[in-house]
């Protein structure tokens, strides 16, 4: 069985005292495989993301992330290593209204070096070649000003920025929730069979319990959480 | 860092319309502070190049301020006048090297013309001990012959032996108040200079005598033209009044109780003063209405500067989620102070930088009608180190302002973890 690349064990959150959220005694991510973890709209998916990219800290408990302790590590530190080691897709407006889609996609790169060194050939030839990949090859609509593309699109452009510079964890928070039924099928497809090649560990949390079946393993987040607070 | 400049001039380049308003706030008021500055030591340098070299002035008892405005700027006029035997008195005093009597109250066209002797020419002195240069010509020698300043010739299209019909008083020519029956010639142009003399129509003590034969009671005599110009020149011409007298020492050392005696003088009451002295006194009068001007103005600057804090914080909800996109691409929190603070500095300094730009146009524009408004130059307002400084501030003030909306960003990325719960 492959490493844990994530660890999470005796979590535990509340964003306001007494009020917990978060109660998790344990939850693993393997590297490379593609786990589902389902959970209603508001059992705190969100905020053990939050807490696994170490843009949260959490209240107590043991969160490893590569290796590494992120309870341990200055608040800079932890930013280096999502800068350098995660992608992250959202819901919806995932992508800066000022910035141009090939903009958008590179934008990692300017917070991590790492991942730009990952890179072989230019940084936009490399943005291209991911979009591509993810369907989207139309040089008018690469052209286009974000706000003016599809949400499908927009989340196309999400994935290929969370993709770039070969991360090892890819995290995607209901990243199909906006989209109709055949698009959200060709998106988990595409943006799984990217990280697949890749090698990236993809963790994909959304309350469609029927999204199970394209993942390697399902985790429901109810489950393992004890607090089971519905805030 | 650099990452995060480029970043925040293409956030600001997608907010133009709010940014140019801004901007523009910050230019004006930027641009206000230094026309306020520069008009005042433009103003205060240009007056004080007028005349150098000329040690005393002396007239009748009045406001020492005014009596330099008449008899240097030629603003406002004369209440009273000196009597031709002072002057001769003043003249032949034993510390006095030499005294230049001028005559004023005439115009032509709206230039003021001055009666002098030609000793003038020689001894009145303008910038850093510069003297007059008559570019075209020479000066007066004949009774009706005039010299005239650069502005004079260039305004009114005159060259030499143009002929030239004074008026009495200061307003513009009216019937029946014009000096017609002695017209005189112009023999001699100066070269420009930048003070009032470019505005001055130089002629003979005797001619302004001359031309107000006929004239005594202050208004023409019916007769007046009946006298020939030749009957005119067998008059004895010499002035029986002048209105102040240019003087030079022999010693700067005695020049406080040169002034002293002339104050005290037992026959007619006179009044001397020092010409950089008056004008002293004439900016601590209006150091107080500077200084009040200056203060409006700085304050206007902080309006821009708040301005600038304002866009930035009302555009601050609608950036939330651009901020947590960036935190989750691997923005520190440093990184989002630091875009803040970057877009508001930008801001801060390409609206300095305009508001510089707009108010050397304006000087340039403004520049010359001042200068051909009132006979003197705006000097030194050209581009100097109170522009640098300016910018310097205004940037800096503006980076301070940017560091509230960027804190106020710092704590919320802080609260709204990774995704902003919509």
């Amino acid at each position: 069985m492959a490493e844990p690349v994530v660890s999470v064990s005796n979590l535990r959150f509340a964003w306001m005292p007494g009020n917990e959220v978060l109660d998790i005694s344990d939850f693993q991510l393997r590297a490379g495989e593609r786990l589902f973890l389902r959970g209603a709209s508001g059992s705190g998916k969100s905020t053990l993301l939050g807490i696994i990219a170490g843009v949260l800290e959490a209240d107590s408990g043991e969160v490893i992330v590569l290796g590494q302790d992120l309870a341990t590590l200055k608040p800079a530190v932890r930013d280096r290593l999502r800068a350098d080691h995660l992608g992250v897709i959202f819901q919806m407006f995932n992508l800066v209204p000022y910035l141009s889609v090939i903009g958008n996609v590179t934008l990692p790169l300017r917070f991590s070096p790492k991942r730009r060194a990952a890179i072989s050939g230019s940084e936009d030839d490399e943005a291209r070649r991911l979009l591509s990949r993810l369907g989207l090859t139309d040089e008018t609509l690469l052209a286009r000003r974000v706000s003016d593309l599809s949400v499908g699109q927009q989340q196309r452009v999400a994935a290929a920025r969370a993709l770039i510079g070969g991360p090892e964890i890819v995290i995607a928070d209901e990243p199909t929730s906006a989209l109709d039924a055949d698009a959200r099928d060709q998106f988990i497809d595409l943006l799984s069979e990217e990280a697949r090649r890749t090698g990236a560990a993809l963790l994909f949390v959304s309350h469609d319990a029927g999204l199970a079946t394209h993942f390697d393993r399902a985790v429901d987040l109810g489950e393992i959480n004890r607090a089971g607070v519905s805030a | 860092m650099s990452a995060i400049l480029s970043l925040a001039w293409q956030s600001l380049m997608n907010r133009k319309g709010s940014v140019l308003l801004t901007l523009l706030a910050v230019a004006l008021s930027v641009a206000l502070f230094l026309g306020v500055d520069k008009a005042r030591t433009g103003a205060r340098e240009g007056f004080g190049n007028t005349i150098s070299g000329t040690e005393l002035i002396v007239g009748a008892p009045t406001g020492s301020v005014n009596l330099l405005l008449y008899s240097v700027f030629r603003m406002g006029s004369a209440t009273a006048e000196i009597s031709w035997p002072t002057y001769q008195e003043i003249a032949t005093r034993p510390d006095i090297d030499w005294a230049v009597p001028i005559s004023l109250g005439d115009s032509h066209r709206g230039f003021r013309v001055m009666g002098t002797t030609p000793e003038y020419f020689d001894r009145y002195k303008f910038g850093r001990n510069q003297d007059l240069v008559i570019a075209q010509g020479e000066p007066f020698d004949d009774l009706f012959d005039a010299v005239i300043g650069a502005d004079v010739a260039r305004e009114l299209g005159y060259s030499i032996n143009s002929p030239m019909v004074l008026s009495h008083g200061l307003g513009q020519a009216d019937f029946g108040s014009s000096h017609e029956n002695r017209p005189f010639r112009v023999v001699g142009i100066l070269a420009p200079t930048g003070t009032p003399v470019d505005q001055t129509v130089h002629v003979s003590l005797e001619a302004i005598t001359a031309i107000h034969v006929g004239w005594e009671t202050g208004a023409k005599n019916p007769l007046a033209d009946s006298i020939s110009e030749e009957t005119v020149r067998s008059f004895d011409l010499t002035p029986k009044t002048v209105t102040a007298i240019l003087v030079g020492l022999k010693r700067k050392g005695t020049i406080l109780t040169t002034r002293r005696e002339i104050n005290t003088n037992k026959g007619e009451p006179l009044m001397a003063i020092i010409p950089s002295q008056a004008l002293a006194e004439l900016w601590s009068v209006t150091a107080i209405a500077e200084r009040a001007l200056l203060a409006v103005s700085i304050f206007v600057i902080a309006v821009g500067v708040v301005s600038i804090l304002t866009s930035i914080l009302t555009s601050l909800n609608e950036r939330r989620r651009e901020m947590s996109i960036l935190r989750a691409v691997g923005a520190r929190r440093s990184h989002i102070f630091t875009l803040l603070v970057l877009e508001a500095g930008l801001v801060g300094l390409l609206g300095a930088l305009l508001g510089v730009l707009l108010i050397h146009v304006l000087l340039a524009v403004i520049g010359p009608l001042v200068s051909a408004h009132y006979g003197i130059s705006l000097i030194g307002t050209g581009p100097g180190l109170i522009d640098l400084y300016t910018l310097l501030a205004v940037t800096g003030a503006a980076l301070v302002a940017g560091a509230i909306p960027a804190w106020m960003a710092f704590r919320r990325s802080l609260a709204d973890g990774l995704s902003l719960r919509l």
